[in-house]
């Protein structure tokens, strides 16, 4: 599967906090979640955000608190893809299981600039910056997790697998 | 190649006589648990799952204590939520609010002698790291790996590497676990440890009290570790025997210890006679500061509480340091004892009544303001030294606020002195 969109840059250390302040945990509606997506780092991220578009990290991305509202929020946004240079652990656990995609590629990270063109192909690994004609490979994933993403994220894969028992 | 503690709670718990890390396992769980905010996601996921009931109603521990008492209508929905699940399911471990053993989880949970040396323990919580204090494995997820968990009485792991951090001498004089678990963050970063477990050795440990331990386990998280466990001496042993009598008495628990020739990835050691009174200033954890240092720095309110620094011993010095003292003029200092039972042991022993002479207030058991929350939020450019475990930007409050995270014993003193401060500044009581 192939995603593109313009690059909405980050720096390292992108706490949940910053993704989803605390004080709107009140709710996990996904769209009530969206509104306020990155607001206290980036208050028109939501207005220009657009469906599709990619959002760039660099290290420990997603780092602080458990709230799988955080990629709740960014999903619900329109971001299809975030690109890091390293993912905070449980962060990257609540991405894969809500079935926000994620890549893992420190060059990719550094190298994209803030509005780039970006597209990215989840099977193969292959980042694109289509802006400056450079390309980069992702961390493939463990296989394990692989079956997770195809299968749509946790639940799915739970479901499936008392299926096949 | 031999294990460390981790891996072989991990191997055990998973029916494997040996892990390697990097391994993807599954493993059976002592304990699951939830709070009023990563609940209710959890039980609409359990939901839509088709599940019926919980894997052991005895083995899930559900507790508000985030957004409560409810600081309004959307939050009393979320605790509502959680609290008619729990009735439904007949769980054991809920806890109301007033109810006997009551407050925030991390506090809680340790003291209600519900995780024991050697169990298995995941938290839709990130703090849920604390319990590594006991010699457990213990480590946060989110909603939807709470809620499988929740099913099935399991979840997959990574088995992570390990740093072992070596503490040798002893902690200066109001040098607290907090001071050095801030210290070992500035050292190597907030993901200094990221998908690794930190384990703690060494002769320094045998001079840090359990709560001083489960202050140092509760910040694992900070520098991205997935545990940071400490080994079994006599002082868990005194603790465990405290917590559930009955349950040490059958030896329903296991000690687990490294391999001679266990594979740690990376050796960190600490002399705590060096540990200096430590701040980290905003917005990271790991932007850390001897406390002398900064003392120019005004503030306007502190926190004294949390998950990290809400339990019996913390609320105990601050209270030997308020006595005789009070807060200073413009400063609001707020005092959340971390459960029901150290609010009550600090009503009985008197250290209300000084906080109460200081001029701080007193709030019921919450995570409140830790996390911006309620009860002591920041306003646009105002600044707390806290207790607390973050200080992200707009953790607990306005995006331009700012929060300094100390002990207990700077946090008092910065409050007497109305700037940060160190307890060697302050006057003759």
């Amino acid at each position: 599967m192939t995603v593109k969109g313009k690059a909405f840059k980050y720096g390292n250390d992108v706490d949940t906090d910053v993704i989803i302040p605390a004080r709107h945990l009140t709710s996990a509606d996904p769209s009530h979640l969206a509104a306020h997506c990155m607001e206290d780092i980036d208050p028109s991220f939501v207005d220009d955000v657009k469906e599709g578009d990619i959002m760039v990290g660099g290290k420990n991305f997603g780092c602080g608190s458990s709230r799988e509202h955080a990629p709740i929020a960014i999903k619900a946004s329109g971001i299809s893809l975030v690109i890091a240079d390293s993912f905070a652990r449980i962060f990257y656990r609540n991405a894969i299981n809500v079935g926000l995609p994620i890549m893992e590629s420190p060059e990719a990270a550094s190298a994209i600039g803030k509005g780039d063109e970006v597209e990215a192909d989840f099977d193969t690994g292959m980042i694109r910056d289509l802006t400056t004609g450079q390309t980069f490979t992702a961390k493939p994933f463990p296989v394990f997790i692989k079956k997770i993403i195809d299968a749509g994220g946790l639940v799915e894969y739970t479901k499936q697998k008392s299926e096949d028992r | 190649m031999g294990m460390t503690m981790t891996q072989k709670i991990l191997a055990d718990h998973a029916g494997l006589s040996e892990v390697a890390a990097g391994d993807l396992i599954e493993a059976g769980l002592d304990k699951v648990l939830g709070n009023d905010v990563t609940t209710p996601p959890a039980i609409k996921v359990f939901g839509e799952m088709g599940a019926s009931r919980v894997f052991d109603k005895d083995r899930v521990i559900l507790v508000p204590d985030h957004f409560t008492p409810n600081k309004d209508i959307k939050s009393a929905e979320l605790t509502k939520c959680m609290r008619c699940f729990a009735r439904g399911q007949d769980i054991t471990h809920y806890y109301e609010l007033g109810q006997k053993g009551m407050g925030i989880e991390h506090v809680i949970i340790p003291d209600n002698g519900l995780v024991f040396p050697g169990d298995a323990v995941i938290g839709a919580d990130s703090h849920t790291c604390t319990y590594g204090a006991l010699g457990a494995f213990a480590t946060g997820v989110g909603s939807t790996d709470l809620a499988c968990a929740l099913v099935s009485g399991s979840t997959w792991f990574k088995v992570p590497e390990a740093v072992r951090v070596i503490l040798t001498g002893r902690p200066g004089p109001y040098v607290t676990g907090k001071d050095i678990i801030l210290h070992l963050i500035g050292m190597i970063g907030v993901d200094g440890a990221l998908y690794k477990s930190l384990e703690f050795t060494g002769d320094g440990v045998k001079h840090l009290s359990m709560d001083q331990r489960l202050t140092i386990s509760n910040m694992a998280i900070e520098c991205g570790a997935k545990n940071g466990i400490f080994p079994v001496d006599d002082i868990t042993v005194e603790y465990i025997k405290k917590t559930d009598p009955e349950r040490f008495t059958r030896g329903d628990y296991k000690v687990y210890e490294p391999d001679e020739d266990a594979d740690y990835s990376a050796e960190i050691r600490i002399d705590l006679d060096g540990v200096p009174l430590t701040v980290a200033l905003p917005h990271l954890p790991s932007n850390t500061r001897p406390a002398s240092d900064v003392k120019d720095m005004k503030i306007d309110q502190v926190v004294i509480g949390s998950c990290t620094n809400g339990r019996e011993e913390d609320i105990r010095i601050a209270a030997e340091l308020f006595a005789g003292r009070k807060v200073a003029d413009g400063i609001r200092c707020i005092i959340i004892p971390g459960s029901q039972r150290v609010y009550r042991k600090a009503l009985d022993e008197g250290w209300l009544e000084v906080f109460d002479d200081a001029g701080c207030v007193i709030s019921t058991p919450t995570c409140g303001p830790c996390l911006g929350g309620h009860m002591g939020i920041l306003a646009e450019g105002e600044r707390c030294v806290s207790t607390t475990n973050r200080n992200f930007v707009g953790r607990m409050g306005h995006v331009r606020s700012e929060v300094i995270l100390a002990g207990v014993p700077v946090a008092v003193a910065s409050a007497v002195m109305g700037r940060v401060a160190v307890p060697g500044e302050l006057k003759e009581a």
